[in-house]
């Protein structure tokens, strides 16, 4: 600070926020719900799951926020964890989303997976991260996924996948599309050595991810409200030139056309899921 | 109707200067053989120049081609005894793919591919190609069926992509590839894919995850559509041109980066040009692929299948 500022003390008057400063929302401390629109504290928020206390919105979920809500203290050991994506098609931009995207996320890549403990019940898992790079998936994405159900394969655990992303990654091109190969191959390798798989669709659960490991497991569930769908809904309209209902591919229209078992809120998750992994302990063929 | 191409514009235009110059010999005493010879030679230079240095949006243009040959003509000139068979056994029998059985170089063979139209009637019938669930599942009874009758499966692939439409998503598209991608990695059957034109993304692929994967030399396979990668990337599908290269969705890409393992040569201009010839050049992959794969045991079929699959990707 300059000495003659400190002199000249500005006068400060009390101000009255105007209509559009009262709606934006203080950074870092305060969020607006997706669905009602209210305001809530992050603290509070959080302690909810990143589930609006008001009118039960499911917002995204960190993958690590993900983990720690389900897993039993200091059980999770995490795999694969610095893989990183390189740039094999020389994509324009695309090293400087994914690092803009490691900053954000504090992520190497679009999943997180391990293995841990859901109320005693051994488990694989794998997180998918809609925050980065809109979880989509490349051949980090594919391959952590397809290792990770190659582990639980020779670990004979089960594996849970809770899917979060709009699909193929375009700037791994081709290599992205391989990826529904591989980790679809993944499951049926691992549903011949008798393996159990869960599937938790969380928002969004499309394209080229919906349209492989994702739609294939044992059980799937999906948190309320979710979009789960192969083609995008902008696309479906154009070609269909008519407008789709609003609950078009959520989670709830998915249950209603036979896709998925049950619809249930992530308050319940941890205690379903337990349930869930307890009952292939004692009926199935696993230890 | 002959559908003219952009870029073959300045070939169209050269050859009818010679036929027209050829007319008025014919009508006249005038000797213009020298000056046609000239121009055949300048046509036969400017052909190679504009096809043998294709842009990667110039071949999308080339296997979109209206008269690109398609499955059916593929299985008419390749087989024989094929037999057409219909319906998923669930919902219904979806004309955007084509299954059934037939023979090849004597053997029994199950068949399978995608197929657009040939005009807009047949267009609209088939869907322009692009399967809704009930197709996937047909698709799949077949591929059951060959693993039971231990017939090979061939596909051919030739698709925009999977329907996007709200009947497609009720019925499950996703469910459909998925599990044709599953199921496709444990057929104790040698399985060879062949992109004849567009391979659109997760609706090509879902009859696709084969032991080897051949493409037509102007054929394309991609993740998205160059016009759908550009509206994302530049907020306009005119930067189509630019995305199919940014892609990489061409034969030849294609195979230095691994995802194919032959590129079946075209006339030049493309198959359309000469289908016969095409039709040949096909049956000959097939035939080569067929003998190598037959060697395989069935256990060390599938696993190599897989081993192939898991190792495409590039990371840290």
């Amino acid at each position: 600070m300059l000495i003659k500022n400190f002199f000249t003390k500005k006068k400060k008057y009390a101000s009255i926020p105007s209509e559009k400063a009262k709606q934006e929302i203080p950074q870092g401390l305060m969020l607006k719900c997706e669905g009602c629109q209210k305001i809530f504290y992050i603290r509070e928020w959080s302690k909810h799951l990143n589930v609006c206390p008001e009118c039960g919105y499911h917002h995204k979920l960190p993958a690590h926020d993900r983990i720690d809500s389900l897993m039993d203290e200091g059980t999770f050991e995490e795999w694969d964890q610095h893989m990183t994506s390189k740039n094999p098609l020389n994509f324009p931009n695309y090293e400087e989303k994914l690092l803009k995207d490691k900053e954000k996320t504090e992520l190497a890549e679009a999943v997180v997976t391990g293995k841990g403990k859901i109320n005693g019940n051994e488990t694989a898992i794998a997180v998918m991260d809609a925050q980065f790079r809109m979880g989509s998936m490349g051949s980090v994405v594919g391959d952590k996924i397809a290792k990770a159900i190659e582990r639980a394969r020779e670990l004979q655990i089960p594996i849970i996948i809770f899917t979060a992303s709009g699909g193929a990654r375009m700037q791994e091109g081709m290599l992205s599309l391989m990826q529904m190969a591989k980790t679809s191959i993944a499951v049926e390798r691992f549903n011949r050595s008798g393996g159990c798989m869960i599937v938790v669709m969380t928002n969004p659960t499309t394209g080229g991810v919906s349209a492989s490991f994702a739609s294939i497991g044992d059980y799937h569930f999906a948190e309320p409200g979710a979009l789960i769908g192969f083609a995008g809904r902008r696309i479906i309209e154009q070609t269909i030139r008519e407008k789709l209902p609003k609950d078009f591919q959520t989670a709830e229209f998915q249950l209603e056309h036979g896709q998925i078992d049950k619809v249930i809120p992530r308050s319940e998750l941890k205690q379903s899921l337990s349930v869930v992994l307890n009952l292939h302990q004692v009926g199935g063929g696993q230890a | 109707m002959k559908q003219v191409l952009e870029f073959e514009k300045p070939i169209v235009e050269l050859r009818e200067k010679i036929n027209e110059l050829k007319n008025l010999t014919k009508d006249s005493e005038m000797d213009l053989s020298d000056e046609i010879k000239t121009l055949e030679k300048r046509l036969e230079k400017l052909e190679f120049g504009i096809y043998s240095n294709l842009s990667p949006w110039e071949k999308v243009q080339i296997a979109r081609h209206a008269d690109r040959p398609t499955t059916l003509e593929y299985i008419e000139m390749i087989f024989t005894d094929f037999v057409e068979l219909h319906g998923d056994r669930l919902y219904g029998d979806d004309p955007s793919i084509v299954t059934g059985i037939a023979k090849f170089c004597n053997i029994p063979v199950t068949i399978i591919g995608h197929q657009r139209g040939k005009n807009t009637k047949d267009n609209i019938y088939r869907n322009f190609g692009s399967p809704h669930p009930e197709g996937y599942r047909k698709a799949l009874r077949q591929m059951k069926l060959a693993a039971k009758f231990n017939r090979p499966i061939i596909t051919f692939i030739d698709t925009k992509g999977a329907h996007p439409g709200k009947a497609a998503e009720e019925r499950g598209q996703s469910e459909a590839i998925a599990r044709n991608l599953m199921e496709m990695g444990s057929l104790q059957v040698p399985i060879i894919s062949v992109v004849i034109g567009e391979g659109g993304s997760g609706g090509a692929l879902a009859i696709g995850v084969a032991d080897k994967l051949h493409m037509l030399e102007n054929a394309t396979y991609s993740v998205i559509s160059p016009e759908g990668a550009a509206s994302i990337l530049w907020k306009d599908s005119k930067f189509a041109s630019k995305a199919a290269e940014s892609l990489k969705i061409t034969a030849s890409d294609l195979k230095e980066l691994g995802i194919i393992d032959q590129i079946i040569p075209e006339p030049k201009g493309g198959a359309h040009k000469d289908i016969q010839y095409q039709a040949e050049q096909i049956a000959q992959y097939i035939k080569d692929t067929l003998m190598e794969l037959k060697e395989i045991n069935r256990d060390e079929l599938i696993e190599q299948r897989w081993e192939k699959y898991k190792k495409i990707g590039f990371y840290e």
